[in-house]
C-alpha cells in the first residue's frame, strides 16, 4: 500500500507547470460535476427524513433537520402508492423474464451460418432501429387487438428490441468458441438441446444484461400506461407518482387518517414532505440493484461497441 | 481460450452428424418464430397503419377507410401552430445538442486523466446514477427543488436578498431546465462509450509522446481525440438524425399553461390531438411528417460525414 502511494507521489512531483495546471482544471471539473449531481440526491433523501416545518421553512440545506419519520408514515397510509407498487413488481418482473428469454430465442438461431433465415431477421430488426411505426398507429393497433387497460399492452410490444438482439448474438458469437457447437452436433445433439443445455448456460452475463435493462426500463416508464391503462388500480407506480408529484393530487384522506393533524396549514406542509419521501421509496429498488445494473449496463455498452 | 485449442482438432469436413444436425434446422425457425412474429405484429403493422395519414380513417372501415390523398398533411402545415411546434422541437433538440453533447465527451477524457483507480470508480458510480432514475422523479426532484414557495433554491435566493423565482411556470425557464436537467441525468453514463474508447488507446502513443515532451492536453488533442473520432462522429450522426425525435416524456411533465407557447412539440401535439381528441388521421400524419423529416436528416448528416470522414452508419 505505501509502496504505491510512494510511487504515485513521486509521479506527482515530475508533472510540469501546464500539465498541473492542466490536472488542476480536471480536478475542478469532476469534483464540481460530482457535487452537482449528488447534491439534489442528498437533499431529497435528507429533506425526506426532516420535519415538515422545517422543510417549509427552508432550514433543510444538506442533512435532516428535526429527524422524523412523518412523510413515511403518510406514504403508509397512501393505499394507491401500494396498489402501484404491487403492479410495477408483477410488470417488471414478467417484462424481465420475457424479454430475456425472447431475447435468446432470437439470438442464438442469428449466430448459426446455416441458419437459412438469418440475413431476413437481421434486416427486420435492423429497420425498426431507424423507422417506428408511431404513436397514434400503435395506439390503433392496441385497441385493435382488445389489449387495451391490461397489463399485456405494456409487455408485448417491446419484448425484443433490435439493440438487444444484436448484443446478444454479438455476446454469443465471441464468447461461446464455434468448435463448441461442432462438437455438440457431433454428439447428435440437436438445436434445441444446443439451446438448452449449452447457449443458455454460457450466456449468463448477457441474460443478466437484458433481464436488468428491461427491468430498469419497465420500472421507470409511465408513458405506455398513460396510454394504455384507465383504470386506477392497475395504474404501475410511475403514473401513481406522476399524479402525487407532478399533477400534486395529494390523497389527503390518508393524511387524516393519520389523527393528529388538522390544521389545514399543518396539512399543506406534510403533503410537501410526503413528496420527497415517497421519491425515495419508489427509487428503493433501484438503489438495491444499482450495483449490479451499473456492472451490468456498461457491460451492455462495451458489447455493443465491439459491432457497433 | 484454452478450450478452444482442445476443441479445435475436430475434424471440420461435415460430418455425418452434422448433416442430421442440418436437418434439423426446423429447430431454429421454431425459436425465432415467436419473437418475429410480436416483432412483425407491434412493429410492422403499426408501420403499415401510417397509410391512415392518407384516408378519412373510421375505426369501423379500419385500413379500408376512404383515401383522400395528402389532406391532413396540408392541414398540419396550414395550422398557425405548426411553426410554432417546429421551431420548439427544433430549438431543444439544437440546445440539447450544442450544449448537451461535448459535455460527456469531456467527462471521459477527465476521467481518463484519473491515475487513482479507486477515486475514478467512485467518481463514476456516482455520475451514473442519475440515468437510473426515471422521468417522473427527475420532473418531481426538479419541482421540489426549484418550487416557487417552498424549494431549496428560492430559499437561497430568499436568503441573499432576491426576488424567489417561479422556474416552473416561466416560460423562459423551460429550455435551460429541460437541457441541464438532461445533461445531469445523462452526461455521466453517455460517457461510458466514449471511455470504452478511450481504454482501447495504444499506451505506446502515450510512452511515445511523453518522451518528446508533449504536455498532457496536448497528448489529449493528439492521441485521445483523434482515437475517439469515430465514436464521436457515429453519435453525433444518430443525435442529429433524432433531432425532431425529442422525448415525449419529460416535456410532457413539464409542461403547464404558463409554458405551453415554448413546450408544446411535435409528439405532444400529437399525443393530445390523436389521443385525447381522437384525430388519428391527421395525428397519424404529423407523426409520419416527423419520422420521414428525421430519416432525411440522418441521411443527409450520414452522407455528408462519409464524405468529410470516411465514417459513416450504412
Amino acid at each position: 500500500m505505501t509502496g504505491t502511494r510512494k510511487r504515485h507521489k513521486s509521479k506527482k512531483i515530475r508533472l510540469t507547470v501546464p500539465d498541473r495546471i492542466y490536472m488542476g482544471c480536471i480536478y475542478t471539473f469532476l469534483g464540481l460535476f460530482t457535487l452537482a449531481v449528488l447534491y439534489p440526491l442528498i437533499y431529497v433523501i435528507s429533506a425526506s427524513f426532516s420535519s415538515p416545518t422545517a422543510l417549509i421553512r427552508g432550514k433543510v440545506v444538506l442533512l435532516p433537520v428535526d429527524p422524523g419519520l412523518q412523510g413515511y408514515q403518510a406514504i403508509f397510509a397512501t393505499s394507491q402508492v401500494w396498489t402501484g407498487y404491487g403492479n410495477s413488481i408483477i410488470y417488471t418482473a414478467v417484462y424481465a423474464v420475457l424479454s430475456v428469454m425472447l431475447t435468446m430465442m432470437v439470438g442464438y438461431p442469428l449466430t448459426r451460418k446455416e441458419f437459412p433465415a438469418k440475413k431476413l431477421v437481421t434486416v427486420l430488426y435492423t429497420i425498426t432501429m431507424f423507422i417506428g411505426g408511431g404513436m397514434i398507429p400503435a395506439y390503433l393497433l392496441i385497441l385493435k387487438l382488445h389489449l387495451m387497460d391490461t397489463m399485456w399492452a405494456l409487455i408485448l410490444p417491446g419484448l425484443t428490441g433490435a439493440w438487444n438482439v444484436i448484443i446478444t448474438r454479438t455476446f454469443i458469437k465471441s464468447s461461446i468458441p464455434e468448435e463448441l457447437f461442432e462438437a455438440t452436433s457431433i454428439d447428435g445433439g440437436s438445436y434445441f438441446q444446443c439451446f438448452f443445455y449449452m447457449v443458455l448456460p454460457l450466456s449468463k452475463p448477457i441474460m443478466a444484461v437484458l433481464a436488468l435493462s428491461a427491468a430498469t426500463s419497465m420500472w421507470n416508464s409511465y408513458f405506455s400506461a398513460l396510454l394504455y391503462i384507465n383504470t386506477p388500480s392497475k395504474f404501475p407506480l410511475q403514473l401513481i407518482l406522476r399524479n402525487i408529484l407532478v399533477q400534486n393530487n395529494v390523497d389527503f384522506t390518508a393524511i387524516d387518517k393519520m389523527g393528529s393533524i388538522t390544521d389545514m396549514m399543518q396539512k399543506q406542509y406534510l403533503s410537501e414532505l410526503l413528496k420527497y419521501s415517497l421519491i425515495v421509496v419508489s427509487s428503493i429498488p433501484l438503489l438495491i440493484f444499482y450495483p449490479f445494473i451499473q456492472k451490468y449496463f456498461i457491460k451492455g455498452v462495451m458489447v455493443g461497441s465491439i459491432k457497433g | 481460450m484454452n478450450h478452444s485449442v482442445r476443441v479445435a482438432k475436430v475434424p471440420r469436413t461435415p460430418h455425418k452428424s452434422l448433416r442430421a444436425k442440418h436437418s434439423k434446422v426446423w429447430q431454429l425457425y421454431v425459436l425465432c418464430a415467436l419473437p418475429v412474429l410480436l416483432l412483425l405484429v407491434f412493429s410492422y403493422i403499426p408501420m403499415v397503419g401510417n397509410l391512415i395519414a392518407f384516408q378519412d380513417y373510421s375505426v369501423r372501415r379500419g385500413l379500408a377507410s376512404e383515401f383522400v390523398g395528402f389532406k391532413y398533411f396540408r392541414q398540419f402545415f396550414e395550422m398557425p401552430i405548426f411553426w410554432q411546434i417546429m421551431k420548439n422541437t427544433v430549438l431543444l433538440s439544437v440546445y440539447s445538442i450544442v450544449i448537451g453533447f461535448p459535455f460527456p465527451i469531456l467527462l471521459a477524457l477527465a476521467f481518463n486523466e484519473l491515475s487513482h483507480a479507486r477515486t475514478k470508480k467512485i467518481l463514476q458510480t456516482v455520475t451514473y446514477a442519475p440515468y437510473f432514475i426515471s422521468t417522473v422523479v427527475l420532473v418531481s426532484i426538479m419541482m421540489q427543488v426549484l418550487h416557487y414557495r417552498y424549494g431549496i433554491v428560492n430559499s437561497v435566493i430568499k436568503s441573499f436578498g432576491g426576488q424567489p423565482i417561479d422556474f416552473l411556470s416561466k416560460k423562459e425557464a423551460f429550455r435551460p431546465m429541460y437541457v441541464l436537467s438532461g445533461i445531469w441525468q445523462g452526461a455521466g453514463y453517455s460517457s461510458v462509450l466514449y471511455f470504452a474508447a478511450l481504454s482501447g488507446v495504444d499506451a505506446s502513443l502515450y510512452e511515445a509522446a511523453t518522451i518528446d515532451g508533449a504536455t498532457k492536453l496536448k497528448r489529449v488533442i493528439h492521441i485521445d481525440i483523434p482515437c475517439i473520432l469515430p465514436t464521436i462522429v457515429i453519435t453525433l450522426i444518430l443525435n442529429t438524425g433524432s433531432i425532431l425525435s425529442v422525448g415525449f416524456e419529460k416535456v410532457f411533465l413539464l409542461q403547464n399553461a404558463s409554458n405551453y407557447a415554448v413546450s408544446e412539440i411535435i409528439s405532444t401535439y400529437v399525443y393530445k390531438i390523436g389521443v385525447k381528441d381522437a384525430q388519428f388521421s391527421l395525428s397519424t400524419a404529423i407523426g409520419l411528417f416527423n419520422a420521414v423529416v428525421n430519416f432525411i436528416i440522418l441521411f443527409i448528416v450520414n452522407k455528408i460525414a462519409s464524405k468529410i470522414s470516411d465514417i459513416s452508419l450504412f
